[in-house]
């Protein structure tokens, strides 16, 4: 790109301690202007004719002419290509596949680009691998434009030409090879089939070459216990669409547990079908995303999860394990076993616990059950990393005996517990390198910072599951000067081609059979029934036998239909198959699938072992990631800062949370300030000596005797001030064990956090959440559950929705299209990915910490959370009903507004409903804001004049206000206040600006492309092609959009469902958002 | 995608064929007068027809070959004596080179192989329906002496001038006629001066004027005519003061002087390209685009002068001059017909300017309505240099779809939306409007 030259006026500028040019820079002119000399003289200054007010009279009419002329209009500047490639029609968006495999988020994606910029993440339709597009992987897009990116290479601070870093890394490495010194590999899970080759080949021209894997977040006691099982490394697939009963044990598998990935799956068996549902029952210490989707949740501390694990074991399989329970808990594991024995295959256990012993038992569980959502035989590769060789090599630094340290994709500085010991290992290896997309904590302590491209600027390809393997292309140039780890490591190598070419050599000789690249590469996705065998073993001679015998089953299928399913199952080598028959024997202490040296147990021995080292003395910290900031890899997004988590709805922070009873015992407290605003104390939290000062958030739900902290904040380099939220918890993070025991005191202060929403429950006003129970909704009438609002007229029950009882008169909407956007609060996880979406398909500012806290949040979307303060939302409407007299309701109903220990959750995306009958139409004096026929409500943004009118008097609060100009602003130094970010704005949507309503526009501008494509070419519109940024995003599908008046269509199917309900129907509004009642599966045992 | 690019394709050779077709036969007239004086003394030497031969070669030949100068083959002016003199090959040789020059090459002959190799192993088309006197025929065209440039016209320098006499004659009445009412003027006011001087000289008593109330007191006593006047002044002034900030920032007859002076005159007028043929986005993508160069270079590779009307403002040596231009920003060398790879891009100066919070979308106007482009940008055609015709304001926008009628011919997404709405509203042809096009949110999101 242009911006690697160096441009220079004069030689001198050349020279880099020239003082003449340093003056230049500071000062326009080298000598001194005389300022002195003509305001400093007093006689000639009383002397001149010109007087203060004629001095005043000239700037005025000056000031005057000056804006006089500026009347006329900007030239603008249309610049062509001069070769226009043949691909990009301007104004016409491309889409890419490819794939994000960063070490903690793996997914296909299609890459939406206009004029060759990325502008949009969105789902990979053909991908049935898991790992949806989620939030941070929508939100990654905004990575390639952050403006801190490392621009090119650099030696100790300073930048340097790749030659140079070719010619001294290579020779270093070359001597420390023929000194056979240890060089070492600390890298991310790759999963990359290509990467793992090429590491053997340098591995092979290096020596004495290790490769460690390291994941930030680690999943080393799942691995473990998995390759001890079926001998290679990775995680149990788990398909949840196939579970009517699951079982969770800390599990917080919609959000990143084992690599996340897990929701829509589970979605699908959320929504009552034929009477049927899933059951749901979670065991957990933090109100985790998961457990607020349960249908059950038992709050335990993660000592007593251990007990209860156990104890599930013993019941489901076999074996009396000793522990103690309380009584109450005891009852819910003995409930949870008999529910699990009774669905037999089609139930199903998972865990979080990171324990070897915890994650066999639950191997055993699942494979006596013969679980049908339990896959072990297509294991998820997106985590490979060892706790035990991080340690080692840490330790081996420190003692000196690593010579050279090459790092990809890490930030071990950050991310781990003795970051301390690892900078000082990095000072005594002789040669160190990071490939970083950041001078962050590590890169700025090597010797070379290799500039690392972001995904989208690379070239790659992942095996997610055994035998998925998807492509990671490159979607724009790349737009510094950087260099992919594994191009590096092919001209280490001394091998000429590109890692595109070695890709696709190493694709067709080894992975597609014959099967075109290109085609793979278009998909972005491809499966055939079995792995090129393992990757620790993946030495060429393995690749090609198997391959040949692959040929022979010609078992091959490309993704696209449902034809993989079927090879899924298919894929077991011969010497796996062995294993398959001899593994379901339990407690087998087989010494050849030892891992690092270390036996495993399984059976009663580990359920026994696991109650063994439950021990719990004090508070216990939980260790968590949160859906928006992950592993903090992305920290330096601003929309994921400001992204609400979806269960304290608090943006820009972490915090500890805690139960109300501890923080009761322990003097800490939240309250709301006049604004409305939420404050918390701080406590003193130390872990094994390292202590840190972190503010308090008390969590409904919260285990008493635990406490969380969320990984991914407190990061210090490579990010904006702003974006230096939180603190680093990986400082607890000792020896890879998210729980911990700890200590909390309470500190001085208070905190000021940006939450949006703060802890108040429902209070039985359940037509904003309608909810029942499986029992109700498949005994009772609609009427039971889902009531219609009505009203009086001539003494005469109506329904609101009666045209006889209606102020207005209706406008006919039957003809051409009627969009309509039906959420389905069941299959609805809370995930925010249509949050982000959203983002970035509407160009909505970001707005910084102070004025989220203000109530000022650009969100068009949200997606409320409300707790029930009685266990289920039919306790607080008994108790609301049951509520006599001013003294009982001024007591109860303040009792209601506290969540209880254990709330229920409920989640309930709201955006502008687009209301047929809209009050904020009414109201807005310059008719700014419209009704159009396809049923969204306009907003003419050039029109509004600000009144805020159509926000007071918008029932549903969606309205937004832009108090500041957003873009171009360095007040608010976000995405949109540099060049760079700005590349990310969607070309179609105006960016608003200062002193002007906005709000949500149902994606018009994307239902408008579709009728034109239509109109182009002629034809009618098929259901599913009306999509809004949210709906598509949704990959549980919760959010269906579509044309009402297409009476076949999915959403004029569900406007007919028993569930629908319209928010606030008895406003008279008539939206045209839906909503379908949830259903809870209460059903015990 | 791909198909539309194929009929480009398509599109591209037959324009460029009319295009030169059309430059070299602007000049039949001139040239057929050189011929003429030129035939006497060429004759001798050939026996073809050099005006058969030179529509020969302009169908045949001219795609590639010029006379005077090199293109993808090389110049052919005296080709036959060239020949003849330097590589003493004769007319067979030029036969078998028209009809086959590739079985020439396989047939090892030195100088066809020499030829083939100089331009890039390019062989030439066989022309196997060329007989022998077609061949004579182009011979005879090329070996024409080439013609002394045109002396221009003295008919443009004539326009000119009557033009500017006619522009003086007015003002010249004008002033006249100034003059005249300033002496009659004078002359009554003198003839007023004498008369009262006779009358005090016969001391005849001139009537004095009663004492009226001057009208502008009587004025000012009528409160009710000050008022009606007042509000009438204020209203009229706030109409003409509305009327001056409504057109603030519309630019109509907008016409920036443009980096490169593209004459839309010849290019869509004169030789009637397309304007699909350049801005092809227009077709499926909100923007019509401005072409890139490579667009450009597809004609003007072989399209290196301009040989059509020339004015005085601008002359062949003008128009030759932008050509080069391009040749420049393209990074074309004409001289060694190929590409330096020093390209820069063209920085034109945009005439239409539509605010960001409007969106306009041309496939939707160009494509769906069918819509033609000189609606909205005028005689595009005619212009020497483009001008911004429409004033792009809202009610313009907005006129246009109350008064157009959709175009639902052929089109089955309309099939079933217009029978209802026609139904509903009576009609037999909706109207833009009717289909929705006046909601706020169509344009403005």
């Amino acid at each position: 790109m242009s911006s690697n030259k160096k441009y220079w006026k004069s030689v001198e500028e050349l020279n880099e301690n020239s003082s003449i040019v340093e003056t230049l820079k500071q000062n326009e002119f080298v000598a001194e202007i005389p300022t002195d000399e003509f305001l400093g003289d007093k006689d000639t200054l009383e002397e001149s004719s010109t007087t203060r007010r004629d001095f005043l009279k000239y700037v005025g009419f000056s000031t005057a002419a000056a804006s006089l002329a500026a009347c006329e209009g900007p030239v603008k500047k249309a610049i062509p290509y001069v070769v226009q490639p043949t691909e990009i029609i301007p104004g016409v968006a491309n889409y890419y596949a490819t794939t994000i495999a960063n070490g903690f988020d793996f997914a296909s994606v299609l890459v939406k680009t206009r004029e060759g910029r990325p502008i949009k993440i969105q789902n990979n339709v053909m991908a049935a691998t898991n790992g949806s597009a989620n939030a941070r992987v929508n939100a990654s897009v905004l990575g390639l434009y952050d403006s801190l990116r490392v621009q090119g290479p650099k030696k100790a601070g300073d930048s340097i030409t790749w030659d140079t870093f070719d010619s001294e890394t290579t020779k270093k490495l070359t001597d420390l090879a023929a000194a056979n010194k240890s060089i070492v590999l600390l890298t991310q899970t790759f999963a990359s089939p290509s990467t793992d080759k090429l590491i053997t080949e340098f591995k092979n021209k290096y020596g004495n070459v290790s490769h460690v894997v390291y994941d930030a977040i680690s999943e080393s006691a799942a691995l473990d216990a998995y390759q001890a099982k079926y001998g290679e490394r990775g995680l149990a697939n788990y398909d949840f669409s196939k579970a009517m009963t699951i079982v969770s044990i800390g599990a917080d598998f919609l959000g990143d547990w084992q690599g996340g990935g897990f929701d829509s799956g589970y979605a699908k068996n959320k929504v009552p079908n034929h009477g049927k549902m899933s059951r749901h029952i979670q065991f957990e210490s933090n109100m985790s995303l998961t457990g607020a989707n349960a249908d059950k949740r038992v709050p335990l501390t993660p000592s007593e999860q251990k007990i209860a694990l156990a104890k599930l074991y013993s019941y489901v399989v076999n074996g009396s394990v000793s522990g103690t329970l309380s009584p109450k808990v005891d009852e819910a594991v003995k409930n949870a076993a008999s529910q699990i024995k009774k669905a037999g295959s089609n139930a199903v256990v998972v865990t979080g616990i990171q324990d070897v012993n915890a994650q066999t038992i639950v191997l055993e569980i699942n494979e006596a059950l013969q679980s049908k959502a339990f896959d072990p035989s297509t294991p998820i590769k997106t985590r490979q990393g060892s706790d035990k060789a991080v340690t080692k090599l840490v330790a081996d630094m420190k003692a000196g005996k690593v010579a050279a340290v090459i790092m990809s994709g890490v930030n071990p500085v950050y991310s781990l517990a003795n970051a301390s010991d690892f900078s000082e290992g990095l000072k005594n290896v002789e040669l160190s390198i990071a490939f970083s997309l950041k001078e962050d904590e590590t890169s700025t302590q090597t010797e070379y910072i290799a500039a690392a491209p972001h995904y989208l600027e690379s070239w790659g390809d992942v095996e997610i599951k055994k035998g998925h393997y998807s492509l990671m292309q490159p979607t724009i140039r790349p737009l510094f000067d950087t260099r992919q780890f594994q191009d590096a490591l092919l001209k280490w190598t001394g091998n000429e081609d590109t890692f595109h070419d070695y890709i696709k050599n190493n694709w067709n000789s080894s992975v597609l059979g014959g099967n075109s690249f290109n085609q793979a590469l278009h998909d972005g996705v491809y499966v055939y029934g079995s792995s090129i065998g393992g990757l620790n073993t993946g030495s060429t001679k393995t690749v090609t036998t198997s391959t040949t015998e692959l040929k022979d089953k010609k078992d091959r299928t490309l993704v696209g239909g449902l034809l993989h399913d079927v090879a899924v199952g298919v894929g077991i080598k011969k010497e796996d198959e062995d294993e398959f028959t001899t593994s379901t024997s339990t407690s087998t202490i087989s010494a050849s699938n030892a891992v690092n040296g270390a036996s495993v147990i399984g059976g009663v021995a580990a359920a026994k072992a696991l109650v063994a080292s439950a021990a719990s003395n004090g508070l216990e910290l939980s260790l968590y990631t949160k859906v928006g900031m992950g592993d903090g890899q992305q920290a330096n997004n601003p929309w994921l800062q400001e992204f609400p988590d979806p269960i304290t709805r608090t943006s820009w922070d972490n915090y500890l949370t805690v139960s109300k009873a501890d923080a009761e015992a322990l003097g800490l407290m939240n309250k709301h300030v006049a604004n409305g605003a939420l404050n918390g104390s701080y406590a003193n939290v130390t872990v094994n000596g390292v202590s840190l000062t972190i503010p308090v958030l008390i969590q409904p739900g919260q285990a008493k005797g635990s406490v969380g902290l969320s990984f991914g904040y407190g990061k210090t380099k490579g990010l904006k001030e702003e974006m230096q939220t939180g603190v680093n918890a990986f400082a607890f993070y000792h020896n890879f064990n998210t729980v911990q025991n700890v200590t909390v005191e309470a500190a001085a202060g208070e905190h000021e956090f940006a939450s949006v929403q703060l802890h108040n429950t429902l209070m039985g006003r359940g037509d904003i959440i309608k909810e029942t129970s499986l029992e109700i909704f498949n005994t009772k009438d609609k009427q039971e559950w889902n009531p219609m609002a009505m009203v009086s007229l001539n003494h005469k029950e109506t329904p609101v929705t009666d045209p006889s009882v209606d102020l207005w008169d209706e406008f006919d909407r039957s003809i051409g299209h009627h969009f309509n956007l039906s959420i389905d609060l069941n299959s609805c996880t809370g995930c925010g990915a249509c949050v982000i979406a959203c983002h970035a398909e509407n160009n909505v500012p970001v707005v910084g910490k102070s004025e989220v806290r203000r109530s000022r949040d650009m969100h068009w979307l949200r997606i409320d959370r409300y707790y029930s303060s009685e266990e289920s939302f039919d306790g607080d409407n008994e108790k609301k009903e049951n509520i006599s007299g001013l003294g009982s309701s001024l007591s109860e109903f303040g009792e209601m507004e506290h969540a209880s220990e254990n709330p229920q959750v409920a989640f309930q995306p709201i955006m502008c409903q687009h209301c047929n009958h809209a009050p904020c139409e009414t109201v807005c004096p310059v008719a700014a804001t419209s009704h159009g026929r396809q049923g969204q409500n306009h907003m003419a943004y050039n029109r509004c004049v600000g009144t805020r009118y159509c926000a007071n008097n918008c029932p549903y609060k969606v309205r937004r206000f832009n108090w500041f100009l957003y873009n171009g602003n360095d007040e608010f130094d976000y995405h949109m206040n540099d060049d760079l970010g700005r590349m990310v704005l969607n070309p179609d949507v105006v960016v608003r600006s200062r002193g002007v309503m906005e709000k949500c526009s149902m994606c018009i501008q994307m239902t408008q492309k579709t009728i034109l494509d239509a109109k182009r070419d002629g034809r009618v519109i098929k259901d599913g092609e009306f999509q809004t940024a949210c709906s598509a995003a949704c990959s549980s599908g919760a959010m269906v959009f579509g044309d009402i008046n297409d009476k076949e269509s999915q959403v004029a199917k569900l406007k007919e469902d028993n569930r629908m309900y319209h928010l606030l129907e008895h406003v008279g509004t008539k939206p045209n958002v839906q909503y379908q009642t949830k259903v809870r599966n209460t059903t015990e045992a | 995608m791909k198909k539309s690019y194929q009929s480009l394709e398509v599109n591209l050779t037959n324009n460029m064929r009319q295009v030169i077709h059309r430059i070299l036969s602007k000049n039949t007239l001139s040239f057929s007068l050189i011929i003429l004086l030129a035939f006497t003394s060429v004759l001798s030497a050939q026996e073809g027809d050099p005006a058969k031969g030179k529509s020969l070669f302009n169908a045949n030949c001219a795609a590639c070959h010029q006379l005077d100068k090199k293109m993808t083959g090389p110049a052919l002016r005296n080709v036959e004596t060239r020949l003849s003199d330097e590589q003493g090959l004769d007319r067979d040789w030029i036969h078998a080179w028209v009809r086959n020059s590739s079985g020439l090459i396989k047939s090892g002959d030195s100088y066809a192989n020499k030829v083939y190799n100089e331009y890039g192993g390019a062989a030439m088309t066989a022309f196997p329906q060329l007989s022998d006197d077609d061949i004579s025929n182009i011979l005879a065209y090329t070996a024409e002496e080439k013609k002394a440039p045109v002396a221009p016209a003295g008919g443009a320098v004539v326009a000119q001038t009557s033009e500017t006499s006619g522009g003086i004659s007015n003002e010249i009445i004008l002033g006249a006629l100034a003059i005249l009412f300033m002496l009659l003027a004078a002359g009554l006011y003198l003839v007023n001066k004498t008369l009262r001087r006779f009358a005090t000289a016969q001391n005849i008593e001139l009537p004095e004027d009663s004492k009226r109330t001057p009208i502008w007191k009587a004025f000012v006593q009528n409160q009710f005519l000050v008022m009606v006047l007042t509000i009438f002044f204020l209203l009229s002034s706030a109409y003409f003061v509305y009327g001056y900030l409504s057109q603030i920032g519309v630019d109509q007859g907008y016409q920036p002087v443009q980096p490169i002076h593209f004459s839309h005159k010849i290019h869509a007028g004169d030789n009637g390209i397309d304007c699909k043929y350049c801005h092809s986005s227009a077709r499926v993508s909100k923007t019509s685009g401005v072409p890139s160069l490579n667009v450009c270079m597809n004609c003007h590779k072989s399209i290196y002068e301009y040989n059509g009307e020339t004015s005085p403002e601008y002359s062949k040596d003008f128009y030759d001059g932008e050509i080069k231009k391009l040749y420049a920003a393209a990074g074309w060398d004409d001289a060694e017909q190929k590409y330096t790879g020093e390209s820069s891009p063209v920085k034109w100066v945009r005439i239409h300017n539509l605010p960001d919070f409007a969106y306009f979308n041309h496939s939707q106007h160009v494509t769906v309505a069918g819509v033609e482009c000189q609606t909205c940008h005028g005689p595009v055609q005619e212009m020497e240099v483009v001008y911004q015709h429409a004033p792009l304001t809202m009610g313009w926008c907005i006129n246009c779809h109350r008064e157009t009628d959709v175009n639902v011919k052929d089109n089955a997404y309309y099939t079933k939306i217009h029978d209802e709405l026609s139904k509903k509203y009576g009609v037999d042809q909706l109207t833009a409007a009717q289909m929705g096009g006046l909601e706020c949110g169509k344009c403005h999101y």
